[in-house]
């Protein structure tokens, strides 16, 4: 390899699917193979079989660094190993599950982390995900499939891929996989089935991932539009196209120490992403704080940072006054505020809170964000 | 004006939706592979897909097939029985009688937006493949987004030029599986290309035009996808939605700084890929003024093709949370007067019910009175 091209950090491209048994790893191991076949130098960093038979069948002849055995709680458990991909210095490396938490008494807790090291030292990866591990659909995702997915990808780090493409398969092909076996084994699939596997659920995943991709194609066009008299392709889609002014939005996500306040910075954040707009999470302490409330609101402040929020804390009696005062200074467009609890009394503080807030801010909208966890029948 | 409220169907209405479901049951199934491009492998994925059935036992023919079939599609093609086309035209086409006589339980048949010649029973192939459809037999299909009718004047204005053939949408629109061939961009560049090298430039123009195209695509079939659940939810009699697509209602009142909340609505909408509702609670008292701004206000909207819909109702909250929940609202943008005092009032307001009892949608209140005069 030639050596200005030891600086080059490398190209990252996630395969996006909407669950298990859609072809992620096929694809990726496809995608290896063809590279292979074209002479790069490619090596499967981490591959997951799931015993499934086709896809085994597409590892042939690719070059498997072996997994590293971790001990832990006088278990073994098997990681990627990091340290020797970057060893064996390949170009490419395939790289299964993405948002995978590793075991305690690995390097690095995440295997996202460790493919920031990979692109960092320049080899190219090609990674899996799907569509339910993306942070800032969390609260959607519980109400579409029940399950509450703990392992979760920063939005930050799609941005990162240089490319995101859907594996896609429609539910009923995806079903049938299923029933034949295919994805899980027998006892297993008639679980999945009466649960996540049911096909209003799957379709409206595989919609949600349809449009994640659109979005991630949309946010990478952007930027070079004047490429095209029209502008992007949503200023395209209105047959109009009459191009909206552009307005550089601040949100401001107002951060507390109640429940809802992580579903509040996820979806701020969601939005900021989709507008292009800076997103602030700011809390205002007010004394006394009980010592349960203020680990609650670190613990927020602490989630903001992860998802790459820039966090402020600031201090007064009067929330309204400090939050919109700090808005005002700060050319923010837009306040994020939970909505206020059910009960009575909490409702009359929160409404005087939101209502304040609305009454203060004049030019500034104020959004009242819902409570998204509630599953739906 | 349109209709305020859907109403519970009729028997009239339930007996045909018995029969429309009837004839669905008979009727073949379709199934599309869509592309954004060509070489993206929609040929390649409806012949394996014929291979699978046919392995499982499915009784699968071929009936049409792109002409420059690539090597690795070739070899699959000959593991099965094709119809062959009918000759002594222009240029060949599906013999739709033959395959109505051999009656397969599953027909492949490349290139959806195929013209006929002149002399065919059909001017257009999906219309060979809408009658197969209704003779009970399956059909697996392809097509490229370059063809969905609708979608041709944006496609055009990518890529600067036009293409004789279309399929309606509403055709699209039906199929009963929809997939979408997504790879990326570069990938197609060099097979649309083929042999002729082109410069970095133009590689880069055409990439760009191609993910534009890949956005149109995808948008498509996740909006194929959603109005398909909205179905299949209807008709388990589940009225919630599962909030998968935004769509933004905007309530305008002749008061409200309508304009504003209109072009942001509109830009969230567009961003989100979404879609934008404008609804105003008809009031009786109004002065001609009002009047006139209101019209002022429904007229922007309809400029920025949101749908437009006048609701009615004693109660104004009641009947915007009542259409919000029937049309699967994910924010609410509602104005909030500053200048009466009414926010310090113990009695809840509008916009304080607005936020208590929506249930899963976000509620953005715009400020005005202060507000618009200080700008």
């Amino acid at each position: 390899m030639p050596d200005e091209l030891a600086d080059r950090t490398g190209h990252l491209k996630i395969i996006l699917g909407y669950a298990a048994g859609v072809g992620k790893t096929y694809r990726m191991l496809e995608e290896g193979q063809q590279l292979a076949a074209a002479g790069h130098d490619v090596v499967i960093g981490y591959f997951e079989p799931h015993g499934r038979k086709d896809t085994i069948a597409k590892t042939e002849g690719l070059e498997l660094i072996p997994r590293r055995v971790v001990q832990y709680r006088e278990r073994a458990f098997e990681e990627m190993d990091t340290e020797a991909i970057l060893a064996r210095d390949p170009e490419i490396a395939l790289v299964d599950e993405f948002p995978h938490t590793n075991v305690p008494g690995s390097d690095r807790s995440k295997r996202w982390e460790d493919v920031l090291v990979l692109l960092d030292a320049g080899i190219d990866v090609i990674t899996t995900m799907n569509i339910q591990h993306l942070e800032s659909l969390n609260d959607q995702m519980r109400k579409i499939t029940g399950i509450q997915v703990r392992e979760t990808i920063p939005d930050w780090i799609t941005k990162r891929a240089d490319e995101v493409v859907l594996a896609d398969l429609t539910p009923n092909a995806l079903l049938n996989r299923l029933d034949r076996g295919v994805v899980y084994a027998p006892e297993k699939a008639q679980r999945a089935k009466t649960n996540f596997f049911k096909e209003s659920t799957l379709a409206a995943l595989r919609e949600m991932a349809l449009r994640q991709t659109a979005h991630e194609i949309d946010v990478r066009n952007v930027d070079d539009s004047s490429l095209h008299p029209m502008g992007t392709a949503a200023a395209a889609r209105s047959s109009q196209a009459q191009p909206v002014a552009a307005v550089q939005e601040r949100i401001l996500i107002h951060v507390t120490e109640a429940p809802t306040t992580a579903g509040l910075i996820r979806r701020g954040r969601r939005v900021a992403d989709y507008l292009k707009a800076d997103c602030f999470a700011v809390c205002v302490l007010r004394e006394p704080l009980p010592a349960e409330s203020r680990h609650a609101i670190e613990r927020h402040l602490d989630f903001s940072r992860r998802l790459h929020i820039e966090t402020r804390i600031l201090e007064g009696t009067d929330e309204a006054e400090v939050l919109v005062d700090f808005a005002h200074t700060n050319g923010v467009t837009q306040i994020y505020v939970a909505k206020p609890p059910r009960s009575v009394v909490p409702f009359l503080f929160r409404r005087q809170l939101v209502m304040r807030i609305v009454r203060l801010a004049t030019d500034i909208q104020v959004t009242v964000v819902a409570d998204r966890r509630k599953r739906m029948n | 004006m349109p209709e305020p409220e859907r109403s519970r169907p009729t028997p009239e209405q339930l007996l045909k939706q018995v029969e429309a479901e009837e004839l669905h049951q008979r009727r073949g199934k379709l199934k599309v592979f869509l592309g954004y491009a060509s070489g993206v492998g929609k040929s390649f994925r409806m012949l394996d897909e014929g291979r699978r059935r046919k392995a499982r036992g499915e009784d699968v023919v071929v009936a049409a097939v792109q002409q420059q079939a690539p090597g690795d599609v070739e070899e699959i093609l000959r593991q099965f029985e094709v119809i062959s086309p009918r000759l002594g035209l222009a240029s060949p086409c599906i013999d739709v009688d033959a395959v109505r006589r051999r009656r397969p339980a599953v027909c492949l048949i490349d290139g959806l937006a195929y013209k006929n010649p002149p002399g065919s029973q059909n001017s257009e192939r999906w219309q060979d493949v809408d009658e197969l459809l209704a003779s009970g037999i399956s059909v697996i299909t392809t097509v490229n987004l370059q063809y969905i009718q609708e979608k041709q004047p944006q496609v055009e204005a990518i890529r600067g030029r036009s293409v004789g053939e279309s399929v309606p949408e509403s055709f699209i629109r039906r199929a009963d599986e929809i997939e979408i061939m997504d790879a990326p961009p570069e990938y197609c560049v060099t097979r649309t290309e083929g042999g002729n090298r082109i410069s970095d430039e133009e590689a880069t123009r055409l990439q760009h035009q191609l993910s534009e195209l890949r956005e149109i695509a995808l948008v498509l079939v996740a909006e194929v996808v959603d109005s398909q659940l909205e179905d299949y939810l209807r008709r388990q009699g589940i009225e919630q939605s599962f909030g998968t697509h935004e769509r933004i209602l905007v309530c305008v009142t002749p008061r409200s700084n309508a304009s504003l909340m209109i072009s942001r609505g509109k830009r969230q909408a567009e961003r989100f890929h979404g879609e934008l509702f404008v609804a105003y609670v008809e009031q009786d008292q109004m002065t001609t003024q009002d009047q006139e701004t209101l019209a002022r206000n429904l007229k922007a909207a309809r400029e920025a093709q949101a749908h437009v819909d006048i609701l009615h109702g004693e109660d104004p909250v009641a009947a915007i949370l009542h259409f919000a929940e029937k049309q699967g609202i994910t924010q609410i943008f509602v104005g909030h007067s500053l200048r009466r005092g009414w926010w310090q009032s113990l009695v809840p307001n509008p916009v304080d019910r607005l936020i208590l009892e929506a249930d899963g949608i976000d509620i953005r209140i715009f400020p005005h009175g202060a507000a618009s005069e200080a700008q």
